[in-house]
């Protein structure tokens, strides 16, 4: 049945130290199709890129990132380290590069350097290299993350040469539309396991969005709450109108008090990047910020701080704890920059309040001096948000608060941020899974490809609105 | 249990540095009974002073010691070392000299002139070292390289001439003894810039900030705390340091060597900072573990002249001793023995812990 297969994968796995990066994956390519391999980060997209790349069976890959060398010329650049041993013929070779690229209608001459080029001509000069050496499967990771739309029809259209050709085309993106708009077919990994190997027109985009998040669009049932949801009261907290940051486009924002919102979108949509803008994480390029209706500048992280405002990290292992250092430390760290460099807290004051929050928020530690980086995953995050809490802010942002902590301790940082919203605090809540969103926010802001896309709330908060938001189009 | 954990880990780093120097003071015993005995002699300026090798030792380790105080916070702040401490105190011994020697006699005043001109020149320097390192994140080692091979040729260029003289009571008082007082006046340098330094973590968030910012930068730039100003604080202080080292060694000699003065000070220092048990790579640290250090390389050293080793083979047998501290410091020797510790302290207890700790 599968004779037009160039490549068939089956049960494969891959353990990493802590994880099943893959678990018992199968994949299909046939000879002159693009097949989209789909799934959020994580997913284990790239980890099955680097087993088939590991094979050297006339597999090339073209990542994201050019790892070509920029200050040769194009011809070097395609043939360099092809015939190793043997004598090298440039005025051949350059014969040879000028067909190749005149073959594929690639914008380049051979003696140019690469570096010369436009990056989508120098991931075309790469996919090039990749077709002379007559590979059958050619596997594109991520390759128009960088390109202007243009460029992308250029490369698109190379691929459907390729294709006609005969060659088979495995191609990662994270731009839906591109994959409706180039690929035949569709295999969606998650959490490192095969969810399934759809025909492009069988999956609507909303169902691939749902599939990619683990959901079933069918099984859409309205979620038990944890609590009573806190629309907020009617001043406005924090409000900002064209904020932009080296890191994120303008968008308009705004929070009233006591009201629990949140960002949702596919990973890498932009959502960590516009709360960070909002906390003075990345470097601010632009906007107007009003803290309860008096402009304010925040363009540093202590600027947010002074002004009320806490901000917990997606990343708590790079962003938030000091690993090396007590709970109690990591617990008064952030009171303590408020405080001031020449007014340190006394030692029972520190341990006044750890002791509070230990009990608090039951952090499970053999102590006040344990290093924080002895703890669980749960315990160091629920010291992250001690930290927060302990500077009482007028307005909270947690950012995944609980990514890879057990369920457990997620209901309790659920409940607690509805207990939180009912004394007052504004909380921007950030999470992968929408159901989480779905139970604590009043008000979910949509982002897709780092644009604010949608803004739902009241009755409009249902998983399927929310798909389709974030999925876009008619579908 | 809790407060046998505290207990515990609050010397746990500095267990290795305080046995070496336990062992070499036992071998001494050993070696020469008569090694620690303390003497009363006069000096050449008239003055009744403590004499002995313990005396010797603890006087003549003082610049290290110093200087080690102020390693050990560059490197815990930005996780590399200054290689230039000795090169920028030949630079603050030269403003210091020129001072003294500028003015028509030297007094207390003018001493006083010079010390703070010898500490603004050598904050001026460390400034130059911080900024690399702190604002355009150059590795501290590669960053302080500069003033490392021309400072001293900066020193020889404010001077102007080889070996400028002091001769005064002030400074032979500052660098040997104060008449009157049996005990070499560096040692009370040493004990100031300590309590100094205590002062300086008790009334400010020196200490926290710096290990933040070691352990994790980015982490603590989003917690409020500005890594760049840290960084520059530590260089300043250790800036601070020199100048006070440099003055002592300018005082000892009574005059100033530019090519001598703290010569090959900077690996003593970063020496005594790893054996003291700080990590190299910045984060926690702890100043008294430095000091130790200091005191052990000084000892090794005082304890091999005493054994008649020649000078030329003196810093082999040191290699040898410190490759033996450093290796038995190291994270894998230390983990091994902490497992065999534990094995021994009837296992079921300590695996009761670590579990609890988890859980």
């Amino acid at each position: 049945m599968q004779n037009d297969a160039v490549l068939t994968m089956r049960g494969i796995c891959k353990r990493f130290p802590g994880t099943m990066a893959l678990n018992h994956v199968d994949f299909t390519l046939r000879k002159g199709e693009i097949h989209a391999l789909m799934g959020e980060n994580g997913a284990g997209k790239s980890t099955l890129i680097k087993v088939l790349d590991a094979q050297n069976a006339g597999i090339s890959t073209v990542y994201q990132e050019i790892t070509l060398c920029p200050n040769l010329t194009v011809a070097e650049n395609m043939f360099i380290g092809r015939d190793p041993g043997k004598s090298v013929h440039w005025k051949e070779y350059e014969k040879r590069a000028a067909a190749i690229l005149d073959g594929l209608g690639i914008p380049a001459r051979p003696r140019q350097e690469l570096s010369r080029c436009s990056l989508a001509v120098q991931q075309m000069v790469a996919i090039a290299r990749a077709v002379d050496m007559k590979c059958k499967v050619l596997i594109l990771d991520e390759p128009t993350s960088s390109l202007d739309e243009k460029e992308v029809e250029m490369l698109f259209k190379l691929m459907r040469d390729l294709r006609a050709r005969g060659v088979g085309i495995i191609f990662v993106t994270h731009f839906l539309e591109q994959v409706y708009e180039v690929s035949d077919r569709i295999t969606v990994l998650r959490n490192g396991e095969l969810v399934g190997e759809y025909a492009v027109a069988d999956l609507p985009q909303v169902e691939l969005v749902a599939k990619m998040m683990g959901k079933d669009l069918n099984d859409l049932a309205d979620l038990e709450q944890v609590g009573q949801k806190s629309l907020g009261g009617q001043e406005v907290v924090y409000d900002a109108r064209g904020l932009s940051s080296s890191e994120s486009r303008p968008f308009d924002f705004s929070i009233r008090c006591g009201e629990v919102n949140g960002f949702t979108g596919l990973l890498g949509s932009g959502r960590s990047e516009s709360v960070r803008a909002v906390f003075g994480a990345d470097r601010v390029t632009g906007g107007k910020v009003q803290i309860k209706g008096k402009t304010v500048k925040i363009s540093k992280p202590h600027d947010a701080m002074t002004h009320g405002i806490g901000y917990l990290p997606e990343d708590r292992k790079r962003d938030g704890i000091i690993a090396d250092l007590s709970v109690r430390e990591n617990i008064i760290l952030a009171l303590q920059v408020m405080k001031g460099f020449f007014h340190p807290m006394s030692r029972s004051q520190m341990e006044k309040f750890a002791d509070e929050y230990i009990q608090a928020l039951q952090i499970k530690t053999a102590s006040q001096d344990t290093p924080i980086k002895s703890l669980s995953g749960g315990n160091q995050q629920k010291v992250i948000l001690a930290r927060w809490l302990l500077t009482h802010p007028d307005y909270l942002i947690l950012d995944e608060p609980t990514r890879g902590i057990d369920v457990g301790t997620k209901l309790e940082i659920q409940k607690l941020v509805l207990k939180l919203a009912e004394e007052n605090m504004s909380v921007t809540f950030i999470s992968s899974e929408i159901e989480e969103m779905l139970r604590v926010c009043s008000r979910l802001i949509v982002m897709r490809d780092r644009k604010i896309v949608g803004e739902l709330s009241g009755d409009d908060l249902t998983q399927g609105h929310v798909m389709k938001t974030i999925a876009g189009g008619e579908q | 249990m809790k407060q046998k954990r505290k207990a515990f880990s609050g010397i746990g780093q500095l267990i290795i540095p305080l046995v070496a120097l336990s062992l070499l003071i036992l071998f001494n015993l050993f070696r020469d009974p008569g090694f620690f005995s303390i003497g009363v002699a006069v000096n050449s300026s008239g003055n009744k002073v403590l004499s002995g090798n313990l005396i010797s030792v603890i006087d003549s380790a003082s610049e290290l010691a110093i200087i080690s105080m102020g390693m050990t916070l560059v490197t815990a702040a930005c996780g590399g070392q200054d290689i230039s401490v000795g090169a920028v105190g030949s630079i603050a011994g030269a403003v210091f000299v020129k001072v003294l020697l500028g003015a028509s006699s030297i007094n207390g005043g003018i001493v006083v002139l010079g010390i703070i001109a010898c500490c603004l020149a050598t904050i001026a320097f460390k400034l130059f070292n911080g900024a690399l390192v702190a604002v355009f994140r150059i590795q501290p080692m590669i960053a302080t390289l500069i003033l490392y091979s021309c400072g001293r040729s900066i020193a020889y260029w404010i001077s102007g001439s080889a070996t400028p003289q002091l001769n005064s009571p002030i400074i032979s008082a500052m660098g040997m003894t104060i008449p009157g007082i049996p005990v070499p006046t560096p040692i009370f340098a040493v004990i100031l810039v300590g309590l100094l330094l205590a002062l300086l973590f008790k009334l400010t968030n020196t200490s926290l900030y710096t290990q933040t910012v070691g352990i994790n930068q980015g982490a603590a730039r989003l917690n409020g705390i500005n890594p760049i100003l840290i960084k520059l604080l530590s260089f300043v202080i250790l800036g601070v340091c020199v100048a006070v080292a440099a003055v002592i060694g300018v005082c000892r000699m009574g005059n100033l060597s530019h090519k001598t003065l703290l010569v090959d000070i900077e690996m003593d220092a970063i020496l005594a900072v790893a054996i003291g048990g700080n990590n190299l790579g910045g984060g926690k640290f702890r100043i008294s573990g430095s000091i130790l250090g200091a005191y052990i390389i000084q000892m090794l050293t005082t304890t091999l002249y005493a054994m008649n080793v020649p000078p030329v083979n003196v810093k082999a047998y040191k290699a040898v001793v410190i490759v033996i501290i450093v290796v038995a410091g190291s994270p894998v020797v230390k983990s091994k023995v902490t497992a065999m510790w534990n094995r021994l302290r009837s296992g079921g207890s300590t695996a009761a812990v670590q579990k609890g700790v988890r859980g």
